[in-house]
């Protein structure tokens, strides 16, 4: 098989099996509608758990690093979900037995939980706004890189953890420590005026634990 | 096609297979037997490839796109259609033409009518017929069912012991089950664990 045949192939796997976790949370929604709830739910807890009387910049500060750990517990949720049907009906054996390549697996999984995360955000991002602070492009920006890299290593990770009969603290405990580079790139972003340097730690953060999770997953997901 | 010297697989402290030696020919039928927890589930996932020996060494010269598997679930997605489901197996394992063969499978196993119904309203028995339609939509050269008459009612074990005898000329069949009276004459080959 030549390169371009085997890489149209791994695309076509990746579209079928993305897909395949996009009908099934449009079927089920048991993820997206909590990951909502609950981002909303935490915005709203945080508002009033903001002290009226702080300075103009520690506020900012503080609402930021609030609006970053809503988002990154957001995530935890739906990560911890990621996996549930492939755990609960067994069904990363015929995933696993399947001939195509598993990081595959991995990569249509994480576009599925980046998608939820941006479904999440449109609804955070203005919610946040309408509490706390305006939302600039920088921390869009921030928020898409995170994005990626929390998708990327919480799909691993969460792989890891279905497997595990701890799953619901395990994920946390093993996600909480690598997100720690994600909040210190998003919050150095959101509340800094040259935001260009956060972004780019945050893009190699990306880059380095993207290529990391591709090329592991299928270690994690057989014997 | 299966040739396994001193296979072994260990849980913890305890050894669920011992020291197995085993040489499956193309196109043989091993029939395996055993008591609950005589390891009978573990040597089919082994043979799979789903768990790796502890012990011993082990060929199957069959690749992960020519082995059909059915274990104790039926491996198909309960929130999608039974048409659904094949057509994701069918298309991760390259199945040229695989609308037409789930269709044919579909309506083999009477399972045309509720194609386009989701997985979650069959019954139990539906489920396993619809796991044979998956493991089988891509013609594997290994077959690998255990326990496949679970949950079958008699009209679905009749299906199954016909499609076995087909496959029984020209595929490597591993069945385990607790009825081997029901197969032992395709058997060419038997362990008892």
């Amino acid at each position: 098989m030549t390169r371009a045949i085997a890489a149209r192939q791994y695309v076509c796997d990746v579209a079928v099996l993305a897909r395949k976790d996009a009908r099934l949370e449009l079927r089920s929604r048991d993820t997206v509608p909590a990951m909502l709830l609950f981002v909303v739910g935490a915005l709203v807890v945080f508002h009033f758990a903001v002290p009226v009387d702080l300075d103009e910049e520690t506020e900012r500060v503080v609402s930021f690093g609030l609006l970053w750990v809503a988002l990154l517990f957001t995530a935890i949720l739906g990560l911890t979900r990621a996996f549930v049907a492939e755990r609960e009906q067994r069904l990363i054996d015929a995933l696993v037995l399947a001939p195509c390549d598993r990081s595959a697996i991995w990569l249509a999984k994480t576009l599925a939980v980046v998608a939820f995360l941006l479904l999440a955000e449109l609804i955070a991002l203005p919610a946040f706004a309408l509490f706390f602070e305006p939302v600039d492009g920088a921390t869009i920006a921030a928020v898409l890189l995170a994005n990626i890299g929390i998708a990327a290593v919480g799909t691993v990770l969460s792989a890891v953890s279905a497997a595990s009969r701890t799953r619901e603290l395990l994920l946390p405990l093993l996600l909480l420590p690598l997100a720690i580079p994600i909040i210190v790139g998003g919050i150095g972003a959101s509340v800094t005026d040259e935001p260009a340097q956060f972004l780019a730690f945050l893009a190699l953060y990306d880059a380095v634990f993207a290529i990391i999770s591709w090329s592991t997953f299928e270690y994690v997901v057989t014997e | 096609m299966i040739q396994a010297t001193a296979l072994g697989r260990r849980f913890g402290d305890r050894d669920v297979i011992r020291g197995l030696d085993l040489d499956i020919p193309r196109d043989a039928f091993l029939l395996v037997t055993g008591g609950n927890g005589s390891g009978k589930s573990t040597l089919l996932s082994i043979l799979a490839g789903l768990l790796a020996p502890t012990d011993g060494l082990l060929k199957v010269s069959a690749g992960r796109g020519e082995i059909g598997y059915v274990g104790h679930e039926p491996l198909v997605y309960n929130e999608l259609t039974a048409l659904e489901n094949l057509d994701l197996f069918g298309s991760l394992y390259r199945v040229a033409g695989r609308r037409e063969r789930a269709g044919m499978l579909l309506e083999r196993y009477s399972l045309r009518d509720v194609r386009d119904e989701h997985v979650s309203t069959f019954s139990r028995g539906m489920q396993q017929r619809l796991g044979l339609c998956r493991a089988l939509l891509h013609d594997p050269q290994l077959l690998i069912l255990d326990e496949p008459y679970a949950a079958l009612d008699a009209a679905g074990s009749s299906l199954l012991d016909e499609q076995l005898g087909e496959l029984a000329q020209t595929r490597t069949v591993v069945v385990s089950s607790h009825m081997p009276e029901r197969i032992e004459s395709l058997a060419t080959l038997k362990l008892a664990l």
